[in-house]
């Protein structure tokens, strides 16, 4: 294959790798933004997604899209409502407390992790994709499936923004996100908002989960990855800011998809999270620039 | 009794108690108990710079491999003994938690912590890296000839045990002696309110990057001795999994008690050697006792009793 072809098809794929970046790092800053929460169990969350994607298709009868959209329906609602109780009954009880949070967060990781080690097992399963299209085009055939993941996670994106700046909702967010007492002499319920914050997080990365899934295979320790890379994107992209977390995870999810095909993944890894770590020391505002 | 001399007798007691448990308990759990005292080295490190200085770091995995294939590389490649690969081994943690240090300590909290795990994860990618001259994934293991002192061989043993429970009679009092020196009070200082101490006229910064090089040599000389008195070198020491399990025996113990470190690393130690006899997901305790304890026991065992009964414990 020529150069132009191959680059082509090194974008299309980080495209893919960008647009389910961009929404499990959605949940993450979002989480971290509004709540001041670093969720190290995110990635679980995206693997839990995975999971039960398997599980549900497997249940529902009837086409592979029928099930599929069961899938996409369910499993961020199952994982949306584990992460409620999550928040009740650990991070809430440890007043958000940032550093408790993370170690008990690396807790939640192992807790769910293992368990789906021991219920669904150390295997891989793929599950199957909604609709077989492939485009052809002049130099390769190119799965329709994947470009159905970028447009849905366009649309999700889109609607999470909606949210976040036209609604009720999203107003009362952002006011907790910018003033916790005050939002709360205002009389809004921030318990309940965390809640609903951590449980929309995990949803996010349950839909990356379960959007990834016919294309990788669902696998109990697929959610170290995209924890790393979900960390890297809200990192540079800069924490509470919906823009930057996308331009970032373009960015990232771009960048890592040529660059994986041109050098050693390890050496790309490597370099890349030396990056992070040197943008979080030299640059922290980056991050967490919005706390003094 | 005055409390100085309480506080000694409680230790030297308790490493009496370690060093005759070898001549009682079934040769099994005596090997455990020589694997433990190793382990509580690395997590008194760790207590040094989390439990006394507020330095929480998820990165320690990187300064125990550090001392891991500092003593392991120069006797597999080089053909060493096996005294200069352990000081070497001490050195390299040392050294490498006074570069991360350099540059993480310029960052507090959250972004501290996450910090250190980006370079842990780089380091352990590194070691990945170089997998011809490392062993990568495999690891290798270090010949009979590499694991000699003065003629006693630390593969058998009783050599073995005491080689391990003098480390960790070593690393105790050191432990014991700067926690309550002058020094060691800074340390609590900058835990309690660096602006203070700073006011205070102590530079945060040296104190800090003093009390981390401090833990990276533990780490070093823990990672060494891992390597050399059971005789494996592996990446998988420098996952993040060895950045988390200092910190849960460190948790569980107490952070900031002298004896934390080792009461917690037996029993989490023991609780994993049972869980994984019944079940492969035996992590799933890990993350079960982290949860648990930061929710109910924050203080740990030691820092309860500490604050119910035993004043003086240090």
């Amino acid at each position: 294959m020529a150069f132009g072809p191959f680059l082509l098809l090194a974008l299309m794929e980080g495209m893919v790798t960008a647009a389910v970046l961009a929404l499990s790092a959605a949940g993450l800053s979002l989480v971290f933004g509004v709540m001041r929460v670093v969720n190290v169990a995110h990635g679980e969350f995206y693997m839990l997604g995975a999971v039960v994607a398997f599980a549900v298709t497997a249940i529902v009868p009837g086409p592979p899209a029928l099930a599929f959209l069961a899938a996409l329906i369910f499993a961020p609602l199952i994982v949306g409502c584990l992460a409620a109780a999550a928040d009740a009954m650990i991070l809430k009880r440890l007043n958000y407390d940032p550093e408790a949070t993370i170690v008990a967060t690396i807790g939640l990781l192992y807790m769910i992790q293992q368990a789906t080690l021991t219920f669904y097992g150390p295997n891989a399963n793929p599950v199957t994709a909604p609709f077989e299209w492939r485009i052809q085009l002049p130099w390769f055939g190119y799965s329709g499936y994947k470009l159905f993941v970028i447009l849905a996670a366009s649309v999700v994106l889109l609607g999470l923004w909606a949210m976040m700046t036209r609604s009720r909702i999203g107003l009362i967010m952002r006011a907790t996100q910018v003033d916790r007492s005050t939002a709360l002499t205002f009389g809004i319920n921030v318990d309940r908002v965390y809640m609903g914050t951590f449980a929309l997080g995990a949803g996010l990365a349950a839909l990356a989960g379960v959007l990834i899934v016919p294309i990788q295979q669902a696998h109990y320790l697929m959610g170290g990855d995209p924890l790393l890379l979900s960390f890297i994107v809200v990192i540079i992209g800069g924490l509470g800011s919906l823009r930057g977390t996308l331009i970032a995870a373009l960015v990232i999810g771009l960048s890592d998809g040529i660059i994986s095909m041109f050098f050693t993944p390890t050496l790309a890894k490597i370099i890349a999270t030396l990056l992070v770590a040197m943008v979080l020391v030299f640059r922290p505002q980056g991050l967490f620039g919005a706390r003094a | 009794m005055s409390a100085a001399a309480k506080v000694w007798t409680l230790h030297l007691l308790c490493l009496a108690a370690l060093l005759g448990a070898q001549f009682v308990l079934p040769p099994y759990h005596a090997g455990n108990l020589a694997r433990i005292m190793v382990l509580a080295v690395f997590a008194m490190g760790y207590n040094l710079a989390f439990g006394y200085t507020g330095l929480l770091s998820l990165g320690h995995a990187m300064f125990f491999a550090a001392g891991m294939y500092g003593a392991g590389l120069p006797i597999w490649l080089m053909a060493w003994t096996s005294l200069p690969a352990l000081a070497a081994g001490l050195l390299a943690g040392g050294a490498v938690a006074a570069v991360v240090g350099l540059l993480a300590l310029r960052t507090t909290g959250v972004s501290f912590m996450i910090v250190t795990l980006m370079f842990a994860q780089a380091g352990y990618l590194t070691i990945l890296y170089f997998g011809a001259t490392t062993g990568g994934d495999e690891g290798f293991v270090i010949e009979a000839a590499g694991r000699k002192i003065a003629g006693f061989d630390l593969a058998t043993e009783r050599p073995r045990y005491l080689a391990a429970f003098g480390l960790f009679a070593a690393a105790l009092l050191i432990s014991l002696a700067l926690v309550r020196s002058r020094f060691g009070k800074v340390m609590v200082a900058m835990r309690e309110n660096e602006e203070r101490s700073r006011m205070l006229g102590y530079n945060p910064f040296t104190v800090k990057l003093t009390a981390l090089v401090i833990s990276g040599l533990y780490a070093g000389a823990a990672g060494a001795a891992y390597a050399v008195l059971f005789g494996y070198v592996g990446a998988s020491f420098a996952t993040v999994q060895y950045s988390i399990l200092p910190m849960l025996y460190v948790l569980l113990g107490g952070a900031g008690t002298v004896l934390g470190p080792f009461l917690g690393a037996a029993l989490m130690f023991y609780l994993i050697d049972i869980a994984s006899g019944f079940t492969s997901a035996y992590l799933f305790f890990v993350g079960a006792a982290l949860v648990i304890l930061t929710v109910f026991a924050p203080k740990g065992i030691l820092g309860t009793l500490r604050d119910r009964w035993f004043r003086w414990l240090p």
